[in-house]
C-alpha cells in the first residue's frame, strides 16, 4: 500500500513537471506566474516591505502625493497607501486560498463518493448542489455577515461552501467516466481496495481539471471578497484591496490615484489567476494533441512499412488504372488524380487521399472498398463538397455530368457550384441513421423541407410525395412515421427514412457511406435490397462506400479498392473477386472469406503466401 | 406537461421553505442586541425589554419562525424594525429599478452573445480571436472594478452620464434611461464575454454533428441550417448559461447599485443586513429565491419545449 502511494506520488510529479514546463514556455503562463510570484512575495514579506503599520495614520498628511516617505502617497486619514497595499495582498491571497480550500474540502470528497458509488448519496448531494447553485452569492454573504459579523474569514468559508458545487460536479463527472473504464475494472478484479483505486486511478484523472478550477475559483474569491469590502461590509481594522478601493472611490474627485492602485492590484491578481488557469488548460490540451499526432504518425509509418515491399506488378496495375480512366468525359462522375489533405500545426499537409481516379456512370453501382482510414469516406465527401472546413484539395479534379465541381488547381470544393447540385442531383445516405436526423424536428418536416426548398413545390404537394416515399421504402405506416420524432423510431426505420430523403428529389447520383454498418444483420439485407431496387427503378448512379466485400459482391457493378489514401485496384466486381491483383485486395478478400472453401480456392497459393 | 410544471413548482416551494428556515436560523444569532440598537444608547433597560417583547425576541426560535412563516403565507411580511415601513412596500418600490436593470442587461447579453458567438463559430478568423480573447479579459476583470472604471471615465471625467443618480419611481423614462445606461453597460460587458464564448463552443459542437452534414447534403440553404437547426440545438446550453448569469447578476447588482447609488433591492439588502433588520432581510431573501425559482422554471419549460424527448414524456 505504502509503495503504491509512493508510486502515485512519483508519476504525479512527472506529469505535473511536464505541464509546468509547458506553462512556463507559454508567454501567457509565464506572465501569470510572474505576477503571482510578485504578489505572493509581497504577502509573505509584508512586514519587511511595508514601512508603516497598515493602520498607522499620520493625520498631519492626509491625501498626500507620493514622496520619499510615502511611496504611493497617503489616504484620507493619512495612512500609507503602499503599506496598506502590501498588507492587503496578504489578506486577499489568504482569503482566496481559504475559500478554495473550503470548496475543495467539501466538493472533492463529495464528488468522489457520489461519482464512485452513486446511489442515495448522489441523489441527496445533487439536490444540495441545485440549491447552492441557485443562490445569488452576494445576497447569501450579506446574510452570513448579518449573522456572524464582519469577518473576512467567515465570509470566505461561506463563499467556499457556495462554490463547492463546481468541484463536486467536476469530480463526479470525471469519476463517472473513469469508473467503468476497463483498467479500473481490472484493478478491482486484481483485488485493490476502493480506496487505493480512488487514490491511484481516479485521483490522477481529476487532478488537472481541479488545478484549473482552483485558479478560477481563487480569482472569483478575490473579486467577491473585494466587492464585499468595497461595500463597506468588511472588518475596518484589516487593510484589504476592497477597503482601499472603497476609500479611493469616496475620494475620486480629490485623488483619483487612490482608486488606481487597489484596482490595478485586484485586476492583476484576478487576471493572473485566470491566465494561469487558461495556460494550464492549454498545456494539458496540447499534451493530448501531441499524443494523438504521434500515434497517428506511428500508425501511418507502420502502414507504409506494410506497403513498401509491394511488387512491381502492382505499380503496373496502378498505371493501368489511370490509363483506363482517361478520355471519358461522358461519365456521370469523374474523379481525376484527386488529393485531399489537412494542414498540420507544423505547416506540412497530411494527405488522406492521394492520386485517386475513378468514374461512375448512370445506372451503375460503384463500390469504394477499404478499411477505416483508407480515405474512402474523404473521397466521397469531396464529391459531395462536404469535407470539414480545414480540408484542402491538394491535387486533381472532380467533374459531375461534364462540369467541374473541383477544377484542376483549385484548393477548395466550390460551394457555389455544389449548392446547386446537392440534394437536387447528388444525394447522400449516411452511415449512422440516428445521429443523422435532427432530433428536434419530426421526420415529416425533415422530408418535406428539402423538397420544398430544392424542387420549389408546395408544402401540401411535398407532404403527399413524402408519404409515397415512405411507403416506397417499405414503411408500413407512413402517416405515423411522418409525425414521429427521430427518437421514436428504430434504427432500421430511421435508415429507411434517410434513404427516402436521399431519393426524394430524384437525384442522378447517390453517395451511400457505409449505409448498413450501423444496422442489425437482419435489417442490413433489407436495406441493401431496397437500395438495389431503387437504383434499378430510378436508373441512378450509386457510389457505395464500404469496408465489407460481402456488400460489394451483393450490390456493385464495379469496385475500387483504397488503402492509405491511395487507389490500389479497380475493376468489375467479378474480376476483382476472382483475380485480385493487389496483395492488399487479396488480404481484404481472404480475411472476409476465411473458412469459406469454395471462394478461397480461387486465390492462388502464392498470393496467400505474400499476404502472410 | 402540467404535471411537469406542478412538480417543478413543488420542488421550488420545498427549496423556498428550506432556505427561509436556514436564513432565519442564521439571523437568530445576530438578534441579541437588536432592541438596544433600535432604541439607541440612552434607552432604559425596561424600554429595551419591552421592545424585545414587542418584536417577539423573547420567544424561542421555532416559535418566532412559525410566527413569521404564518404571517408570510398570508402575504404579511411584517414591517422594518428600524423604519416601520412595511416590507412588501419597501421591496415593491425598489424592485422596478433592479428588475429593469437586470432584465435589460440579460436581454442585451442574450442578443449580443448569440450574435458574437455564432459569428465566431461560423466565420472563425479574426472575430473568433476577438471573442476568445474577450472571454479571458472578461473573466480577468471583476464586474464591479469595471463599473468603477466606467463611472470614473464616463461619468466623472467625461460627464456623459450622471455618476450618482437617485431616481424616483415616478421619474420620466429618460431619467431612468440616463441613470440605468451605465450600470447596464457594466453588467452587459461582464456577461457578454463569457456568454459569447459559451455560445461559440455550443454552436461549434452542433456544427460538427452528423445531421448538419446530412441537412447540407439535402440542399437546405446554409442560413436555414444555422438559424433553424443549429441555433435551436444550441439553445438549451445558451439558456442555461443565461439563467446562471441572471442569478449571478442578482448578486452582482448589489455592488453595482452601490457604485451608481441606485435605490434598488441590492441597496436594501446592504442596508437591512448591516443593521440586522430581520423582517427586511427575510423579505429580500424571499424575493430573490422566488425570482431564481421562476427563472429556473422558465428555463426548464423552454428547454422542455425545445426538446421533443422531454415534451412527449
Amino acid at each position: 500500500m505504502s509503495q503504491a502511494v509512493e508510486l502515485t506520488g512519483q508519476t504525479g510529479v512527472v506529469v505535473r513537471s511536464h505541464v509546468i514546463h509547458k506553462v512556463l514556455r507559454n508567454p501567457m503562463g509565464m506572465i501569470a506566474l510572474a505576477i503571482l510570484a510578485v504578489l505572493v512575495t509581497m504577502a509573505v514579506l509584508a512586514d519587511v516591505l511595508a514601512p508603516f503599520d497598515e493602520n498607522f495614520a499620520d493625520i498631519a498628511s492626509t491625501l498626500a502625493a507620493p514622496d520619499a516617505n510615502h511611496l504611493l502617497g497617503t489616504d484620507s486619514v493619512g495612512r500609507d497607501v503602499w503599506s496598506r497595499l502590501v498588507f492587503g495582498a496578504r489578506t486577499t491571497l489568504l482569503s482566496a486560498l481559504l475559500c478554495a480550500a473550503v470548496a475543495i474540502g467539501i466538493g472533492l470528497p463529495a464528488g468522489l463518493v457520489a461519482g464512485y458509488y452513486g446511489g442515495k448519496f448522489d441523489g441527496i448531494a445533487g439536490w444540495f448542489v441545485n440549491i447552492l447553485m441557485s443562490l445569488p452569492g452576494i445576497i447569501v454573504l450579506l446574510t452570513v455577515r448579518a449573522a456572524f459579523g464582519p469577518s473576512v474569514w467567515i465570509s470566505m468559508i461561506a463563499f467556499g461552501i457556495l462554490l463547492s458545487p463546481g468541484y463536486f460536479r467536476l469530480t463526479r463527472t470525471s469519476v463517472q467516466s473513469v469508473r467503468n473504464e476497463l483498467y479500473v475494472d481490472a484493478a478491482r478484479v486484481a483485488g485493490l481496495s476502493d480506496r487505493s483505486i480512488i487514490s491511484r486511478h481516479i485521483f490522477s484523472v481529476v487532478r488537472a481539471p481541479i488545478i484549473i478550477q482552483t485558479a478560477m475559483v481563487c480569482g472569483v474569491a478575490i473579486s467577491v471578497q473585494s466587492g464585499l469590502e468595497f461595500l463597506g461590509l468588511g472588518d475596518p481594522t484589516v487593510a484589504t484591496w476592497g477597503v482601499m478601493l472603497s476609500e479611493g472611490f469616496k475620494n475620486v474627485y480629490l485623488t483619483p490615484t487612490l482608486l488606481l492602485w487597489p484596482a490595478v492590484a485586484i485586476g492583476l491578481a484576478v487576471g493572473a489567476l485566470v491566465l494561469l488557469g487558461n495556460a494550464v488548460r492549454d498545456a494539458l490540451e496540447d499534451g493530448e494533441k501531441v499524443k494523438q499526432r504521434k500515434r497517428k504518425a506511428a500508425e501511418s509509418a507502420s502502414a507504409t512499412e506494410r506497403t513498401t515491399p509491394a511488387p512491381a506488378k502492382v505499380r503496373q496495375a496502378r498505371g493501368a488504372v489511370a490509363a483506363v480512366e482517361s478520355g471519358t468525359e461522358h461519365h456521370l462522375v469523374k474523379v481525376t488524380n484527386l488529393g485531399v489533405g489537412y494542414p498540420q500545426a507544423d505547416g506540412s499537409i497530411k494527405k488522406v487521399v492521394d492520386d485517386v481516379s475513378f468514374h461512375v456512370d448512370r445506372g451503375e453501382i460503384l463500390g469504394i472498398v477499404g478499411e477505416s482510414g483508407s480515405g474512402k469516406s474523404q473521397t466521397a465527401f469531396s464529391i459531395l463538397g462536404l469535407l470539414p472546413g480545414t480540408a484542402r484539395i491538394v491535387g486533381g479534379s472532380i467533374q459531375f455530368d461534364g462540369n467541374y465541381t473541383v477544377a484542376p488547381g483549385e484548393e477548395k470544393v466550390s460551394q457555389e457550384r455544389l449548392t446547386k447540385l446537392r440534394g437536387k442531383r447528388i444525394s447522400y445516405i449516411p452511415q449512422e441513421p440516428m445521429s443523422n436526423l435532427d432530433p428536434a424536428f419530426t421526420i415529416g418536416y425533415q422530408l418535406v423541407t428539402p423538397m420544398v426548398r430544392v424542387l420549389g413545390i408546395s408544402k401540401a404537394e411535398a407532404t403527399k410525395r413524402a408519404m409515397k416515399l415512405l411507403s416506397d421504402v417499405g414503411i408500413a405506416n407512413p402517416e405515423r412515421t411522418f409525425q414521429a420524432y427521430p427518437h421514436e423510431v428504430s434504427g432500421g426505420m430511421a435508415q429507411r427514412v434517410l434513404i427516402a430523403g436521399a431519393i426524394s428529389c430524384e437525384p442522378d447520383l447517390i453517395i451511400a457511406d457505409e449505409p448498413t454498418t450501423a444496422l442489425d444483420v437482419t435489417v442490413q439485407a433489407d436495406v441493401l435490397d431496397l437500395i438495389r431496387d431503387l437504383q434499378r427503378r430510378l436508373n441512378v448512379g450509386v457510389i457505395l462506400v464500404t469496408h465489407n466485400f460481402g456488400v460489394v459482391s451483393d450490390l456493385c457493378d464495379r469496385v475500387v479498392v483504397m488503402q492509405n489514401g491511395r487507389l490500389v485496384e479497380e475493376g468489375p466486381v467479378r474480376t476483382i473477386l476472382r483475380e485480385p491483383k493487389d496483395p492488399y485486395t487479396q488480404m481484404l478478400l481472404s480475411s472476409m472469406l476465411e473458412g469459406k472453401e469454395p471462394m478461397t480456392m480461387l486465390v492462388s497459393a502464392s498470393a496467400k503466401e505474400a499476404v502472410k | 406537461m402540467v404535471q411537469f410544471i406542478i412538480r417543478k413548482i413543488a420542488a421550488g416551494l420545498v427549496v423556498l421553505c428550506a432556505i427561509s428556515f436556514l436564513t432565519y436560523f442564521l439571523l437568530y444569532f445576530s438578534s441579541s442586541n437588536i432592541a438596544r440598537n433600535i432604541l439607541g444608547e440612552y434607552a432604559s433597560q425596561e424600554q429595551v425589554a419591552q421592545k424585545e417583547t414587542e418584536l417577539g425576541l423573547d420567544q424561542p426560535l421555532p416559535a418566532r419562525f412559525l410566527d413569521w412563516a404564518g404571517h408570510s403565507i398570508t402575504g404579511d411580511f411584517g414591517r422594518s424594525w428600524f423604519t416601520g415601513e412595511p416590507v412588501a412596500t419597501a421591496i415593491a418600490t425598489r424592485l422596478p429599478i433592479t428588475l429593469t436593470l437586470v432584465i435589460a442587461a440579460i436581454l442585451l447579453i442574450a442578443v449580443l452573445a448569440t450574435v458574437l458567438g455564432m459569428a465566431a463559430a461560423v466565420k472563425r478568423g479574426w472575430i473568433d480571436r476577438v471573442v476568445q480573447t474577450g472571454a479571458i479579459v472578461g473573466d480577468a476583470i471583476p464586474g464591479f472594478v469595471l463599473a468603477i472604471i466606467l463611472v470614473t471615465l464616463f461619468a466623472i471625467q467625461l460627464k456623459l452620464f450622471p455618476a450618482t443618480s437617485s431616481i424616483a419611481p415616478d421619474a420620466g423614462a429618460s431619467a431612468w434611461a440616463a441613470s440605468l445606461t451605465l450600470p447596464a453597460i457594466a453588467l452587459v460587458i461582464n456577461g457578454v464575454t463569457g456568454g459569447a464564448q459559451q455560445v461559440r463552443s455550443a454552436v461549434i459542437k452542433q456544427l460538427e454533428r452528423d445531421y448538419v452534414r446530412t441537412l447540407r447534403s439535402r440542399g437546405i440553404p446554409e442560413r436555414e441550417i444555422l438559424f433553424k437547426h443549429v441555433l435551436r440545438s444550441a439553445a438549451p446550453t445558451g439558456l442555461t448559461v443565461l439563467s446562471l448569469q441572471f442569478i449571478g447578476m442578482l448578486g452582482g447588482v448589489v455592488i453595482i447599485e452601490q457604485i451608481f447609488a441606485l435605490p434598488g433591492i441590492g441597496n436594501l439588502a446592504v442596508q437591512s443586513t448591516t443593521m440586522g433588520d430581520i423582517p427586511l432581510v427575510m423579505g429580500v431573501v424571499l424575493y430573490t429565491v422566488v425570482i431564481v425559482i421562476i427563472v429556473n422554471l422558465l428555463v426548464d419549460l423552454i428547454n422542455g419545449w425545445l426538446n421533443p424527448k422531454v415534451r412527449v414524456s
